[in-house]
């Protein structure tokens, strides 16, 4: 940036020279915006290529009988994925009655009573169990359910789960509770109402819809997670509603289904991952249009 | 907020008061007993995260113990994983998920942190947030799905261009071995590229939209251009919190699993070449868990979990903490 002026007039020569360095400056400005947005486009054509790719494969292949029937046999054409449907819906329900009272409860403590080192140091700890790897929570589920029953069951999935919804539930809720403006509580707690029925009838109401996305947010992640239910779930090619038994999840399904050596299975996975699309993607879109982002703010 | 706490003085404790007083339900301030029997209930779910927590660590530390007893601290450094001969170490498995994920790594942050820098300052105020939205979107993509569209087509594409790579630089150390099968180093890391980059544009961009406004126009007021802006202005400013996000997202590829185990070809053994088949920490567990006929094998199984643990939490403070440092706890993991 610095221009070379060596007398009181400048001469041409270095009138030249300094349009050349501005010049140059400008280019560099010019291939730099390109580089940006070329990076930008770039995150978004292959976030194009990979949901184009997964509707393109997977739906033509969607159909009534996809959606509700059991697997067929190898070598048999059709079957469907409905007892992993319905497999997925059952732990992920199991797992939210664990995760969401745990989570929404702990971050009313921690924001509704603020306690100073025993506040910060459990959401501390929340951080900590959000960055666990997926695979390590499955041993955990693995060590403390399969192992002392002896067999891999769907109560166990929905342990590691909940392992997983918990401290998401846990943050975005605190997150929540804390946009509630605290001339709310004042006034409830000026008109004589005790501070549990200020929480429960003030509070929450108020942060009602922040609640609920960060509790869609968490049964998003978990509902795409397959680590944690190799070992726990299983997977179960037919029907089963006990909870003591295998039972069979979508992403399991997309697993074995992928890694397998036939064509048809191929298929079925590409369709049963557009189904798995569809559904942690509305309820990604869903939230992001209820929870404005802070980027915004 | 705790302020508005009402200060009454509790008159005289009735029974309940007194028995939940006794188990520790009580609340400074307050003499509503059903307000002392919320807020008990309340930090017992509190409490509970930290049992979460421990229970986490004694589940791991149990399920490992026959490993841990048999080869101590050694298993780290052992080289051989064979379960005929029951001989069980860990070195090839925490080489190649380290080498897997600074290959992702290498790759994912010029392209990240060129769409963060993008979206913070140079696109159009409308098209922003669409942009954030759509790379954020990447995040919402559950890994098996990642990993089945890498096996059909990021494995074919990879397999061609190592075989190019093969027959032009085959020379070249890194390019040993056989090119054609496509899984292995370069398509496991070509993968976490593509999943940890949303972490790493999320968190870049909130913090280069945390430097100073001033500082941007004092350097426009100079008449330096918007790159020279952004190189010498907002870059070095930014830079703590930008390798902060950029160790959360080799955390995230660390712990990374059903991806690699679909793409990396799954080999237990050092890895010398980028075309080589690898098994990361993560992928060795997945493919080998349910195998695992004999007890010593599944308790080695979780040992690995445990260093995998172990390392993942590491990264993760030392990211977490740059990022509280740059930004004075503005900008959180899970964004």
């Amino acid at each position: 940036m610095s221009m070379t002026t060596d007398t009181v007039g400048i001469s041409r020569k270095s009138l030249a020279g300094a349009r050349a360095q501005f010049q140059a400056r400008k280019l560099t400005d010019h291939v730099a915006t390109v580089f940006l947005s070329a990076c930008a486009v770039l995150c978004v054509a292959v976030l194009l290529l990979i949901l184009g790719y997964v509707v393109y494969r997977g739906a033509g292949y969607i159909n009534w009988q996809f959606l509700t029937a059991l697997p067929k046999p190898v070598g048999e054409a059709g079957g469907g994925v409905g007892n992993a449907l319905v497999g997925s819906a059952v732990i992920v329900t199991i797992a939210v009655l664990m995760a969401v009272p745990l989570g929404v409860g702990a971050a009313i403590f921690l924001n509704e009573f603020p306690s100073g080192v025993l506040g910060r140091g459990i959401r501390f700890l929340a951080d900590i169990l959000t960055g666990v790897p997926s695979i390590v929570v499955g041993l955990v589920a693995y060590g403390l359910v399969v192992a002392p029953m002896r067999h891999f069951s769907a109560i166990s999935g929905a342990v590691a789960y909940a392992f997983i919804m918990v401290p998401i539930v846990l943050i975005t809720a605190q997150e929540a509770l804390r946009l509630v403006p605290s001339t709310l509580r004042e006034a409830s707690l000026a008109l004589g109402v005790p501070r549990w029925r200020t929480i429960m009838q003030v509070v929450i109401p108020v942060s009602s819809r922040a609640l609920l996305t960060g509790i869609i947010l968490a049964i998003a992640r978990a509902l795409g997670e397959t680590a944690p239910m190799l070992f726990t779930a299983f997977g179960n090619p037919y029907w089963n509603f006990d909870l003591t038994k295998p039972m069979a999840t979508l992403p399991l399904v997309i697993y074995r289904y992928a890694t397998g050596p036939y064509n048809d299975w191929h298929e079925q996975a590409w369709a049963a991952s557009f189904v798995l699309v569809v559904v942690v993607l509305l309820s990604s879109i869903l939230t992001r249009s209820v929870l404005r982002n802070k980027f915004d703010a | 907020m705790a302020k508005a706490r009402a200060d009454i003085k509790p008159s005289s404790p009735n029974t309940a008061q007194v028995v939940l007083g006794f188990l520790g339900f009580r609340h400074a301030g307050t003499a509503n007993w059903t307000d002392n029997l919320f807020f008990g209930f309340s930090r017992l779910f509190a409490l509970a995260i930290i049992a979460m927590t421990i229970v986490l660590l004694v589940v791991l530390f149990q399920g490992a113990d026959e490993s841990i007893r048999k080869f101590g601290l050694g298993f780290l450094v052992g080289t051989d994983w064979n379960p005929v001969s029951e001989e069980f170490g860990t070195l090839p498995t925490v080489i190649g998920t380290l080498v897997i994920s600074f290959v992702g790594l290498l790759l994912a942050i010029p392209v990240s942190l060129g769409t963060a820098v993008f979206i913070a300052l140079y696109a159009p105020v409308r098209l922003r947030t669409p942009l954030s939205y759509l790379v954020e979107m990447l995040a919402a993509i559950p890994s098996v799905i990642y990993g089945l569209w890498g096996l059909f087509v990021l494995v074919p594409v990879i397999r061609m261009v190592q075989i190019w790579l093969k027959s032009h630089f085959g020379w070249f150390f890194l390019f040993s071995g056989p090119a054609n099968y496509g899984t292995g180093v370069l398509a496991a890391g070509v993968m976490l590229a593509i999943m940890i980059t949303p972490i790493i544009t999320a968190i870049s961009r909130d913090v280069i939209r945390a430097v100073p406004r001033s500082q941007i126009e004092a350097m426009y007021a100079l008449g330096a251009t918007k790159w020279e802006t952004v190189w010498n202005v907002v870059l070095p400013y930014a830079r703590g919190g930008i390798v902060g996000a950029a160790i959360l997202g080799l955390g995230r590829a660390i712990g990374e699993t059903m991806a690699v185990t679909m793409v990396g070809g799954n080999a237990f053994r050092l890895v010398t070449s980028v075309f080589d088949p690898v098994h990361s920490m993560a992928s060795q567990i997945a493919s080998e868990f349910t195998e695992a006929t004999y007890s010593l094998y599944v308790s080695s199984l979780i040992y690995v979990g445990l260093v995998l643990f172990g390392i993942t939490i590491v990264v993760n403070l030392l990211g977490q903490l740059l990022i509280w440092r740059m930004s004075k706890g503005r900008v959180t993991m899970l964004e």
